[in-house]
Parts: C-alpha cells; sequence; structure tokens
C-alpha cells in the first residue's frame, strides 16, 4: 500500500503535462498547416525572374540623317526608354532615359540644349553630367556607333 | 507564455471594449444548437460549402495577380502561370479542383435537403436561396470555365450560349447579351470575365449571407421521419463542439484538394482559335454533361416544335419546380408528405446519373474525317446521319441556318 501512494501522485503529477504535451503538439501542427499555406502563397506573389533578356545592343528605326540638329528622341533599349540627342554641334549621343532621381522619363529641352526631367525639374548636360535641380547621379550614357545611315546603341 | 497570453489577451480586450463585436455574435453562436439523429451527416454539407466558397474567394484572388482578361493575353498568361510563376499549379489546379468540389458538394447538398424535406415551412426563404446559390455555382462553373480561353472551353461556350438562343423571342437577345456580340470572341471573355470575378461572386455572398441567417433563426431542420419517431438523441452545441467537427472536414477537403492538385494538376490544353474546327469528343464540364445528353438523344423534330427548344423547355420547367418544391410537396391534414416527391427526386438523381454515364461512356468518333456510317452507329437517334459530336457540340443548329 505504501508503495501506491507515490505512484499515483505521480499519475497526478504527469496528467497536467500529458494535456500541455497534447496542446504543444496541436499548436505545432497548426503553426506547421499555416506554414504550409502560407510558404506557397507568398512564393506564389513574388514574381518569377522577367522573362524579356536585358538587351546590349539595339538598332534604332531612323536614319541618322534625318535627325536634326539640337533635337532628342526617346527609344526603345530593352524594356527602358533610353533618349538619343544630336547636339548643337552635331554629334549623336544616346543615354538612358530614366532620371536618376525617381526614375521618370526625361526630354530633350530645345529652348536650353539640355535634357530635363518634367517631374522635378531635373537638369542634364549633353554629356548627362548633372546640370541642375535633385537628381544625384549623371544618366546612363550608352555608346553610338554609325553603320551606315543605320544608328546602333550599344551598352557600353 | 503566460504574459505572452495575458498581453494578448489585454488587446483582445481593448478591442472587446470599443466593438462590443464579441457580445454581438457568442450569444448568437451559443444560441444554436445541432440536433443529433441518424442523419445529422448531412449538416456538414453546409459548412463544407461556406468554406469552400471562401477558398475559391481565396485561390481566385491569388490567380488574378497574374491572369490578363484578353482574347490576346489570357492562354499565355495562364502558360506563363503554370509553367513560370512558383507554384502557379498548385493555385490553378486547386481553383479548379476546388470548383469542381464545390458543385458536386452543392448537389448533395440539395439532394439531401430534398430527401429529408429540410425545406418544409417555415423554412421556404431558406430553399430559394439555397436554390438561387445552386445556379449562381453553375454560373460561376461555366464562366470560369471560358477564362483560360483554350480549345475546349471555346467550344463549349460557343454550345453553352447557343442553348439559351433557341427559346423565341428572348432566346436570341439573351445570347447576344451573353456573348456581347453575335459570337463568342474576346468580348465573350470580358464579359464572363466580369461576371465570373466581381457580379457572381458578390451575388453568391448576398445570398449565402441570408442564407446562413435563416438557418440561424429557425435552426437545423429535423427529417420528419425522426420527428415521428421521436429517435433523435438530442442536441450538441453548434459552438465549439459542432465547429470543431466542421475543421475537421475542411482539413480533409484541403488534404483531398491538395492532392488532386499534386496528382491531377489542371490541364490547359491548345490555345482557341475561332477559325479551327471543333475537335473531336468534346465535352461540358461533367455537371452540365447531363443536360447536354439530353438534348442529344432528342430527336430534331417534336410535335412540329424543335427538338432542341422541347429539350430547353423541359429543362426549364424542371428548374421552375425545382424552385417550388416547398409549395408543391404540401402535407395532407396527418401531416404526412406524399410519397410521390421522394420517388420523384430518387427518378431525378438516377436521370442525371445515368445520363452522365452515358455521356462519358459514348463513342465518340475520333476524327472527323471517319467514315459517316461509324458515326451514325454511335448516336442511333441522330435521325439525319449528322454525327453524334455534332448534335453534342450544338452545331447542328447552326449547320441548319447556314
Amino acid at each position: 500500500m505504501s508503495h501506491d501512494a507515490p505512484a499515483r501522485e505521480n499519475a497526478a503529477a504527469t496528467e497536467p503535462n500529458r494535456r500541455r504535451f497534447v496542446d504543444r503538439l496541436l499548436g505545432v501542427t497548426t503553426f506547421g498547416m499555416f506554414g504550409a499555406i502560407l510558404h506557397p502563397v507568398l512564393r506564389y506573389l513574388y514574381p518569377p525572374p522577367a522573362s524579356e533578356a536585358s538587351v546590349n545592343t539595339v538598332t534604332l528605326p531612323v536614319r541618322a540623317s534625318d535627325i536634326p540638329a539640337n533635337s532628342g528622341t526617346i527609344f526603345k533599349f530593352g524594356d527602358r526608354p533610353g533618349i538619343l540627342v544630336r547636339t548643337p554641334g552635331g554629334d549623336l549621343r544616346a543615354f538612358s532615359a530614366r532620371c536618376t532621381h525617381l526614375n521618370c522619363t526625361v526630354q530633350y529641352r530645345e529652348d536650353i540644349s539640355q535634357i530635363w526631367c518634367a517631374c522635378h525639374n531635373g537638369l542634364f548636360d549633353l554629356n548627362g553630367g548633372i546640370a541642375g535641380g535633385p537628381p544625384p547621379a549623371p544618366l546612363e550614357s550608352f555608346v553610338v556607333r554609325l553603320r551606315g545611315e543605320e544608328v546602333v546603341v550599344t551598352r557600353s | 507564455m503566460h504574459r505572452l497570453r495575458a498581453a494578448v489577451g489585454k488587446v483582445l480586450d481593448w478591442f472587446e471594449d470599443r466593438t462590443g463585436f464579441m457580445g454581438l455574435v457568442m450569444p448568437l453562436a451559443r444560441k444554436k444548437q445541432v440536433p443529433v439523429h441518424k442523419h445529422s451527416i448531412w449538416y456538414y454539407l453546409g459548412g463544407m460549402l461556406v468554406f469552400l466558397f471562401m477558398l475559391q474567394v481565396a485561390t481566385g484572388i491569388l490567380l488574378l495577380f497574374y491572369y490578363r482578361p484578353s482574347a490576346e493575353g489570357a492562354f499565355e498568361s495562364v502558360q506563363f502561370l503554370m509553367a513560370q510563376v512558383r507554384f502557379g499549379w498548385l493555385i490553378r489546379s486547386i481553383h479548379s479542383w476546388g470548383a469542381n468540389l464545390m458543385i458536386f458538394v452543392v448537389f448533395l447538398h440539395m439532394f439531401s435537403v430534398l430527401l429529408l424535406r429540410a425545406y418544409r415551412a417555415p423554412r421556404e426563404l431558406t430553399w430559394l436561396s439555397g436554390v438561387a446559390l445552386f445556379a449562381t455555382c453553375l454560373g460561376l462553373g461555366f464562366t470560369g470555365y471560358l477564362l483560360p480561353w483554350n480549345e475546349l472551353a471555346y467550344f463549349a461556350t460557343q454550345v453553352g450560349t447557343e442553348i439559351p438562343g433557341v427559346v423565341p423571342v428572348v432566346g436570341p437577345v439573351i445570347r447576344t447579351m451573353l456573348r456581347g456580340g453575335d459570337e463568342v470572341t474576346g468580348a465573350t471573355l470580358t464579359r464572363f470575365y466580369a461576371l465570373h470575378v466581381s457580379v457572381l461572386p458578390a451575388i453568391a455572398f448576398l445570398l449565402i449571407s441570408f442564407h446562413v441567417v435563416m438557418v440561424q433563426k429557425h435552426g437545423m431542420s429535423v427529417p420528419p421521419s425522426v420527428e415521428r419517431q421521436g429517435s433523435s438523441r438530442g442536441s450538441i452545441p453548434f459552438f465549439p463542439n459542432f465547429l470543431l467537427r466542421d475543421f475537421v472536414g475542411w482539413l480533409c477537403a484541403i488534404m483531398v484538394l491538395a492532392s488532386m492538385a499534386a496528382f491531377f494538376p489542371a490541364h490547359l490544353g491548345e490555345k482557341a482559335d475561332p477559325f479551327a474546327p471543333a475537335p473531336a469528343g468534346i465535352k461540358p464540364e461533367w455537371y452540365f454533361m447531363f443536360m447536354f445528353q439530353s438534348l442529344k438523344y432528342l430527336p430534331a423534330e417534336i410535335l412540329g416544335i424543335e427538338g432542341e427548344l422541347v429539350g430547353v423547355l423541359g429543362f426549364g420547367l424542371l428548374g421552375l419546380v425545382l424552385l417550388l418544391v416547398p409549395f408543391l410537396d404540401r402535407p395532407d391534414d396527418q401531416g404526412r408528405h406524399r410519397k410521390v416527391w421522394t420517388w420523384g427526386v430518387y427518378g431525378t438523381l438516377a436521370f442525371i446519373l445515368f445520363l452522365t454515364y452515358l455521356g462519358y461512356t459514348e463513342e465518340v468518333p475520333s476524327s472527323q474525317d471517319e467514315p459517316p456510317a461509324e458515326a451514325v452507329s454511335a448516336a442511333p437517334v441522330s435521325i439525319d446521319g449528322r454525327s453524334a459530336a455534332f448534335r453534342a457540340l450544338g452545331l447542328a443548329i447552326e449547320e441548319a441556318d447556314s
């Protein structure tokens, strides 16, 4: 009889432990299940890498002789815009048309012969350097080559 | 752990003090009791449908992140989703299998309610909203089927929108409204998209809310047989006892859907081409199969009326009877219901099962240039020698017109 008493005490002591164990098991399983649902959903929402390969060279759909001096046009460079400028001196230059400030697309201002961003009044000179306003860095410049009348722009 | 629990409790109390939400909802949940008897198992189907609807909404919203609703982009966007997007196949397959499971459970729910006569007064409005939900689910299935813009879906929609067109006067108007023009085109796709992702889900949501409020108001219906024998074994509280059992069912549903999605992912097939001939062996979704199969067996003319029209009117009448069941099946003076209704329900069930079976086992010519003799033997009732596939497609109607 004297042996039973501690055994019973033991049983009473393990009862809450067992319940706690089952509770924890249920908790872990529930977390696991929500994890198993959440993981594919989050992976799904993150977009797969863009299928369009980054472009290194484009041939523009204009003839070099058709571009007047002191003018600029936007062209497609892969999935981003570029800007082709003929300086008042007659040079052809190309830059990324993405303003380095907040990603607006820049344009050529004939009146001041500079590249201008309309969003926050950023100004770039004809070498792509900062000429005024908030842009923190110069425009990325591309290499322009002529293949006869064709204008070929290459990422330097 | 204790500190965390206390902190969470404090935050919840803070919200409860300001919203009083739990004070509003909990007495309602506690009031609800679920009777226990030998037919109690059917009570789980309604909750299962609420769960499946939520799952369809969730996976549907996820699909919207990549889907492009245009004839030019739809197929490609689904292809991209299946091939490039991580777990895209899983989300789409669960949406597709979930839709099938949901319609299957809708059928079970409806037939169980019919056979247990749960539509008896005062639950007529619950029944009416339920039939409306049934129609909404079929509409969701029909409109969703077209969205991947593949060959099968294109021709199924071609036929499906042609069917109401045989009804005189209003038919052609309905057909043009559905298609957004005379033909199934990109305009149809945009319409079906609008219906599928906004109009029908909104209607379903309102109807489900009304349906659930009515069930809450009247409580669970106890079948007449159980009532007569007094064989009910009391009841259990809805919250938490019944709801926890519901959860187990929902877990099983997730398990089934995940397995189906993993082992049998949703197909995409070929991109729809409006100028390509319909491929042989084209079939509607299984839940429309019995109707298509019935139309196939109708002769071209019955008593001087076009066969298709008779079929369409017949199914229309069946739908009307279904809607009005609570008003037609009145009990006699002793409160007994006539057996004829029960037999009618079993008969309809047998008809649906048999024609669905025929639809899936009937031999269809594998290509259109096979000898017509075989086509005739495959469909003995297509008296004028049109091939079974053509009858199935309802293309015969256009053929006759042109």
